[in-house]
């Protein structure tokens, strides 16, 4: 066994996802399934090999400190599930 | 032949002799839109009446002479993924809610500026995470060859309307095979360019390390005239790459003698279907005769590719996908408190594909897991990378079958996960490299279901692959087979 129903919780928790009891269920099958048939990767001799994030080699891109077009805040707001005059309204935080 | 039918370089030809108006296609291609759709379900959302004003701009343009851009009048679809001012635009899930954004990205901002006429936003899998569009939280498209079977995905929609004459072309995104292995299930035309080849600014992003936008389209041609459109530098995409973008339509006609390709063994395997392998190995022969030289090159990790690519592609959406949180646009669920409504916000959001890869992505990159996981995917991915690297010293373009088998049934695969991953497992290693790779059409299986397949290029050498895919256009009727519908 790969994964546990308590690691998928504790593992939901840091995603924040919201799981039902037949989610749980079904996602440590699927999730166990899923990480044994990654257990292939053990296979090839990876010691001296450097990990590689991006397939093109890039540089930092530096751009210019200007001015630019961009949504205005009314059309961004636009799209809030609420607000309130010009800010978007968020639950509260602090108690 | 209906409007609705010709190719993109086609109709070009057609709108600049003023023999048919852009307003004439654009309300045929919506009429066979109305006529198809209801069975087909490549639509998400239509644009008539902006299209038909656009249309008539186009129109007026071609009229006054001068110099017009090269897509002047062309009706084309876009996935549902890419930013589009003013039109609702959902990724096929329901946690963007109404969303409409405010702005174009940078594909959609270069295909209007050049001339295209936009019809409408296509069905996708939820987040272009799945192979069949099955995972799209509203609907599920057909194939226009065989309604009960899948179009693939995840650009499933763009190219069953395609292949249906629902539109002259349209632009996808592959991440792992999204344009390349719907391309091969619906008959048609679809690239995948080299990662950088094209901006991602406002396509919304699954794994940004793999994600690369792309044209499907009818024809080799049409696939290089879109791919000039959007190609290039944008500063809005720090990952874009400033090569110079060629003129890849007039360089088609080069041929292919003397050029190297390479087959590799790995792709040559028990277990996929005998009618995929006899056709792509006829098309090798035929390329065979046309002057290429065919080499056996050797991909060995090739077999650890879906396991590297569900580390990492899952990894980098457990990511992205945290933006989603109820808070500046798309849905939230009402709950007490902050967790809460972000836990709710998510459950109800998210389909179950979507939540299944979150959960994988986070277990990667969990404290304890990550060097087990994702840093030894990375590692693995290096050797994939040089696997390519070597191959190409000894050939021009690899050749492979598309997908392992032609389009399954809907329904065939949705209960286990590894064997709709398993799908990918011909498309997912060109992400992995960062290569350009384009399906087209070789054969059709016994039942009358197109084969597609698959040649991998040298980075930023787009314009070979296209070069080899054309004169194998040439010398076969493949492409102009339609589906009856």
């Amino acid at each position: 066994m790969k994964i546990t129903r308590e690691e998928v919780r504790r593992v939901a928790l840091l995603a924040r996802l919201q799981l039902t009891p037949e989610e749980e269920e079904l996602l440590t099958g699927q999730l166990d399934a899923i990480l044994s048939y990654m257990e292939t990767l053990d296979r090839p001799d990876t010691e001296k090999v450097e990990p590689l994030a991006h397939a093109v080699d890039l540089v930092n891109a530096f751009r210019e400190d200007r001015v630019v077009h961009e949504p205005q805040a009314e059309e961004l707001l636009a799209n809030a599930p609420a607000k309130e005059n010009s800010f978007f309204k968020v639950p509260k935080i602090i108690e | 032949m209906s409007h609705y039918a010709l190719t993109l370089h086609e109709l070009a030809a057609k709108l600049s002799r003023r023999e048919i108006s852009s307003v004439e296609v654009t309300e045929s291609v919506f009429g066979r839109i109305a006529a198809t759709d209801e069975r087909l379900h490549s639509y998400l959302a239509l644009c008539r009446e902006s299209a038909l004003q656009e249309a008539r701009q186009a129109d007026e343009r071609l009229k006054s002479g001068g110099d017009c851009p090269p897509l002047t009048g062309v009706p084309v679809a876009l996935k549902d993924i890419f930013i589009t001012r003013n039109v609702p635009t959902t990724c096929a899930s329901k946690i963007l809610g109404n969303f409409v954004p405010p702005y174009d990205g940078t594909a959609v901002r270069k295909i209007k500026e050049s001339g295209a006429v936009i019809l409408g936003k296509t069905n996708m899998d939820e987040f272009a995470m799945g192979s069949s569009t099955e995972n799209s939280a509203f609907v599920v498209t057909r194939n226009p060859w065989d309604t009960e079977r899948v179009p693939g995905g995840s650009s499933g929609g763009s190219a069953s309307a395609v292949a249906a004459d629902q539109c002259i072309a349209a632009l996808g995104t592959d991440t792992g095979g999204s344009i390349r292995q719907p391309a091969a299930c619906c008959g048609i035309v679809g690239l995948k360019p080299t990662y950088g080849r094209v901006s991602r600014y406002g396509v919304i992003a699954f794994a940004s390390s793999l994600d690369q936008v792309g044209p499907m389209t009818k024809d080799v041609t049409d696939c290089a005239l879109m791919l000039e459109a959007v190609a290039g530098k944008d500063p809005c995409d720090s990952t874009s790459v400033d090569v110079p973008v060629p003129a890849y339509a007039s360089q088609l006609h080069g041929g292919v003698k003397g050029l190297r390709l390479g087959m590799p063994k790995e792709y040559f395997i028990p277990g996929i279907q005998a009618e995929v392998e006899k056709s792509v190995k006829d098309a090798i022969r035929l390329l065979e005769k046309n002057g290429v030289e065919v080499v056996e090159v050797s991909l060995p990790h090739s077999e650890y590719a879906v396991a590297v690519y569900y580390i990492i592609a899952t990894a980098e959406a457990s990511s992205n996908l945290a933006r989603y949180d109820g808070m500046k646009y798309g849905y939230r669920a009402p709950a007490k408190d902050l967790t809460e409504t972000y836990m709710r916000t998510r459950q109800e959001g998210f389909g179950p594909e979507v939540k299944r890869r979150i959960m994988l992505g986070t277990y990667a990159l969990s404290a304890g897991y990550y060097d087990a996981y994702y840093l030894k995917a990375q590692k693995v991915r290096t050797l994939i990378k040089r696997d390519f690297e070597a191959a190409f010293r000894k050939c021009d373009v690899i050749i492979t079958p598309t997908t392992p088998t032609t389009a399954f049934k809907i329904g065939e695969k949705t209960q286990d996960p590894l064997q709709m991953y398993l799908s990918d497992i011909f498309t997912i290693s060109v992400n992995l490299a960062g290569l350009p790779g384009l399906s087209l059409p070789c054969g059709f299986d016994g039942n009358g279901l197109p084969i597609g397949m698959q040649i991998i290029g040298k980075h930023f050498d787009e314009a070979t692959i296209l070069r080899v895919a054309y004169a194998y256009e040439q010398a076969t009727e493949w492409h102009k087979r339609k589906p009856k519908l």
